[in-house]
């Protein structure tokens, strides 16, 4: 009784410090912007349970050591059962005991705590076991954290053996023939035990697995290990399109564009911060961390919630905030170098296993700095003016699009008269490579009788780059002008070559209230060879063809196979994979606008991405997209290689198996 | 105190062509833009503004679409743009819109002294580079064309020590305010407006004067004030190029010949 009475004084002030954490977290979470994520329940419904309960993306991909996790999260979720009833009996112990249950109930329960007691001991040893001797290189965050709540885990685990083993000693526990692990302690260790000391074991257990399961329950809200209890319901609230696409800004008087403040983030992006397992899978795969540039994508994560655990306290008694969000210096505030160095490739978003937004929320943070403070690198200032004056990134008169189709014959696009838009967009019409490009894709389109036709000079930027770099006022002017022409001109169809087009005309106008049918050349040429449309005569000297997947074709919208088959079906031979492909791609350096800035800090992004093609040894190089094939070739130069290698794109590939 | 900047909107030279058969400029769909050394001269006027807490009006003689270009100052932060716009001002050279310009100073002065005038050293349309001194000789100010950088303005003792950028040479110079300042593009770079300055000035007055507000003589201005008369526009014939040696063989050659040709011409000294 006495016992009772003091455990119930711990666990109500051991909960309600919990409940106090809990309350002052998430209470800061109400401070962001509005935001729906409670649309397509039932999607969202289907993903908790993908995700969360069937740990998804723990095992996904290369991370096989994620299994460990499954077993861990696997055995906590049984656990937890056990011990609401281990607290529960600890209060009210006349009432509460799973020996009251009908028999069989009891020991099959018996049974399934038993062996998930042992294999969480085993699963945390695996994992303490694998920081101390196998240490992957990405994590390398708050080891010691890692390793206070392994052991913590341990000791509960023990702690139950201890409890149990000497209830079985003792003779007390009925389903000890169901408790395998704990009867096998119980005859190896215990006997001849007397029986004060067993029950001073079972005591002395009990008090430990007590406290240290409170001791457990209010560490987690300020450790990493929070995201036990975020991540669940993130995996509800997690994006149902691949990437998540930047909503659009009201240009009205008085509002505030971008996010300058923690507060000014949605709620979403603030419960994200809280999610963070800071298991460094994002920073293993972003091209700026890898080339030693000071972006880190789980850092961004990190110095967000550190900025909301500072300023949000004082926000929400209106009070003005002190750490500023952007280039304050410090912990939880992040440097402007930082915001301007992400190549947006979504690699991080995409190997996140707790749906965190990464890219987002930097194009966030870019909309503030370009919106309302007109603080950019310097080398931008040419391009928004280049953007807004003459809707191209060189600024060159748009009287010049056309001068790639010197030498051809080309329609002009006429709803009625051609069916297609091929909108050549401002590399292939510009820049000098990507025009020999566009040539191989009319080559493509007219010895498949595709009905096609050019906008010519008036043809404007789509304005991807404006976009990423969050000069949306001037990208929202562009588009609603060209929405405006397209629905004038008719036009429905749109083939593009430019992955960066194809995104933002296929999925960013969306938002403008323009659904076009889009569709990329690498889609267009394989589904043209698939209807017989194409006749190819198999090209071999291409030699070994190393394939290289565009950020905004395959994370972006999940073209991945497309090209492969008409690589496969041109040269009679399938691409050859580099070490890092598909959804794991490594991106070129030049999205998000990194085309048009200077790469001043670390290894440039293009030399190690074509280190990394070196290494399968190809006479050839593809690639689907004009910014690829600029860094690839200017790699290729910048390693001595380009006169054993060249980069072509899918288009020429194919140009040069026709017929 | 006021600084007065002098811009011009101009068609985008880049996108210009001109008739081959009447000589014409082609100025359909071409779009307009702010004279590019107009930009340096009106972020100077805003890093006076901020320095010496000076006020900054800008002003543009020019048809009534030019209060676009007076809107794009009102968002980099100029406090007050005046649009002189008349048919009497029309067709006018340099010696008519230096008069238009200077008059429009002066009616600004009388409500607040100018202390500085700031004019691009020329547009890229009239390539004259006439209007900022025919500006200053009308208000008889001092004037410093070409200044790459101001070093110092004493409003007490009414002096501007600037630096300018001539061929081969740097002068510094001090001159008495009020002064007229033409200026390089070296002399800064321009800001780029944040949007809820954009919008502000969206919404924002852009003072009209015709010359009823101006009370010009018709005759001293827009075409009949003009002293140049356009006769004909053409494009110079250009003297066939070329190509000397073979600079893919040998290169080196090719550098030599080049250079030998450059100082034939006297234009390198070896």
């Amino acid at each position: 009784m006495t016992n009772s009475i003091l455990f119930l004084t711990i666990f109500l002030i051991s909960i309600s410090f919990f409940g106090w954490s809990c309350f002052r977290y998430f209470r800061l979470i109400t401070l962001g912007k509005a935001e729906n994520r409670f649309d397509h329940l039932g999607k969202r419904i289907r993903d908790l349970f993908l995700y969360s309960f069937a740990q998804r993306c723990s095992i996904s991909g290369s991370y096989r050591f994620g299994v460990n996790h499954a077993i861990l999260f696997w055995c906590f979720m049984i656990l937890l059962v056990a011990n609401t009833e281990f607290l529960l009996a600890g209060i009210f112990p006349d009432y509460i005991n799973l020996a009251n249950l009908p028999t069989g109930l009891y020991y099959t329960i018996a049974l399934i705590f038993d062996i998930a007691s042992l294999l969480a001991l085993l699963a945390v040893l695996t994992a303490a076991g694998r920081r101390l001797f196998f240490p992957p290189k990405y994590i390398e965050a708050r080891t010691r954290d890692a390793f206070f709540i392994l052991g913590m885990v341990a000791v509960l685990m023990l702690a139950f053996f201890g409890l149990h083993s000497s209830e079985i000693a003792q003779g007390s526990e009925r389903a000890a023939l169901y408790m395998p692990i704990s009867s096998f302690v119980a005859s190896s260790i215990l006997p001849g035990a007397s029986t004060e000391s067993l029950i001073s074991l079972a005591n002395i257990s009990w008090w430990i697995h007590a406290i240290v399961l409170l001791c457990f329950l209010n560490y987690l809200p300020y450790s990493k290990h929070m995201h036990i209890l975020t991540v669940i319901p993130n995996s509800f609230f997690k994006r149902l399109t691949r990437m998540s696409l930047q909503p659009r800004e009201e240009f009205n008087k008085g509002n505030v564009f971008g996010v300058g403040q923690v507060d000014q983030f949605t709620w979403k992006a603030l419960f994200d911060s809280y999610c963070c397992t800071e298991c460094g899978r994002c920073s293993d795969v972003c091209p700026a961390t890898s080339t030693n540039k000071p972006l880190n994508p789980r850092l961004v994560i990190h110095d967000i919630k550190e900025n909301l655990l500072t300023n949000g306290p004082m926000l929400i008694n209106k009070e003005q905030a002190k750490l500023p969000l952007i280039g304050g210096g410090q912990d939880g505030s992040i440097d402007e170098e930082v915001i301007w160095e992400c190549t947006t490739c979504g690699a991080c978003m995409e190997v996140c296993p707790a749906f965190i937004e990464h890219v987002p929320r930097i194009t966030d943070m870019r909309r503030d700095l370009v919106e309302m403070k007109a603080r950019f690198p310097q080398e931008l200032l040419n391009f928004f003016e280049n953007m807004e004056q003459r809707s191209n990134p060189w600024g060159i008169a748009p009287a010049e699009r056309t001068k790639w189709a010197a030498k051809i014959n080309v329609q002009p696009f006429e709803a009625g008269k051609t069916e297609c838009l091929f909108f050549v967009g401002c590399a292939g019409a510009y820049d000098a490579r990507s025009r020999h490009v566009t040539l191989a894709v009319t080559k493509i389109l007219d010895s498949a009788g595709v009905s096609w036709g050019i906008l010519g000079k008036d043809e404007p930027c789509c304005g991807d780059s404006l976009r990423r770099l969050g000069n949306e006022y001037v990208f929202d002017r562009m588009v609603k002008e060209n929405i405006e022409m397209f629905k004038e001109k008719g036009v429905r169809k749109v083939i593009t070559q430019c992955p960066h087009c194809y995104h933002t005309l296929k999925n960013d106008y969306r938002r403008y209230g323009i659904e076009l049918e889009v569709v990329h050349h690498t889609e267009l040429i394989n589904n043209l060879i698939k209807e017989g449309r194409l006749e190819l005569t198999q090209t071999r000297d291409l030699g070994n063809i190393a394939f290289h997947d565009s950020c905004y074709l395959g994370r972006y919208n999940n073209i991945y196979e497309a090209p492969r088959k008409a690589i496969a079906l041109a040269t009679n031979q399938a691409p050859v994979e580099m070490e890092r492909h598909h959804d794991r791609s490594f991106c070129c350096g030049a999205g998000g606008g990194r085309m048009w800035m200077e790469e001043k800090i670390g290894k440039h992004i293009n030399v190690l991405r074509i280190e990394e093609a070196m290494k399968e040894n190809p006479e050839t190089i593809c690639v689907c997209c004009p910014y690829c094939m600029t860094m690839f070739e200017d790699g290729l130069k910048d390693k001595g290689a380009d006169n054993r290698v060249k980069v072509l794109d899918l288009a020429e590939i194919i140009a040069k198996a026709i017929k | 105190m006021l600084v007065v900047v002098c811009i011009k909107q101009v068609p985008d030279t880049t996108q210009v062509k001109i008739d081959p058969v009447t000589g014409n400029l082609i100025r359909e769909g071409v779009p307009f833009i702010m004279n590019p050394f107009d930009t340096h001269a009106l972020e100077e006027g805003l890093r006076l503004k901020g320095k010496y807490g000076l006020n900054v009006a800008v002003i543009s003689m020019g048809p009534p679409n030019t209060e676009i270009t007076l809107r794009k100052a009102l968002a980099l932060g100029v406090d007050n743009a005046v649009l002189l716009s008349d048919r009497a001002f029309g067709g006018a050279d340099t010696l008519a819109t230096s008069k238009v310009l200077a008059e429009a100073t002066r009616q600004l002065a009388q409500k607040e002294e100018v202390v500085i005038v700031l004019c691009g050293k020329q547009t890229i349309d009239g390539d004259t580079a006439q209007v900022g001194p025919g500006i200053a000789t009308r208000l008889g100010y001092s004037q410093l064309t070409l200044v790459e950088h101001i070093e110092n303005i004493d409003l007490q003792a009414k002096k501007i020590i600037a630096r300018r950028k001539l061929e081969g040479r740097d002068e510094v110079v001090e001159a008495s305010l009020p002064a007229m300042i033409s200026v390089v593009r070296e002399i800064n770079t321009p800001r780029y407006p944040t949007v809820p300055m954009r919008l502000m000035a969206e919404g924002a007055t852009v003072t009209l004067w015709d010359n009823k507000e101006m009370k010009l003589n018709e005759e001293t201005i827009g075409l009949k004030g003009s002293a140049t008369q356009v006769r004909k526009i053409f494009s110079p014939e250009r003297a066939v190029g070329e190509i000397l040696g073979d600079g893919a063989a040998n290169p080196d050659e090719a550098a030599n010949l080049l250079i030998d040709k450059l100082s034939e011409g006297g234009l390198i000294l070896i």
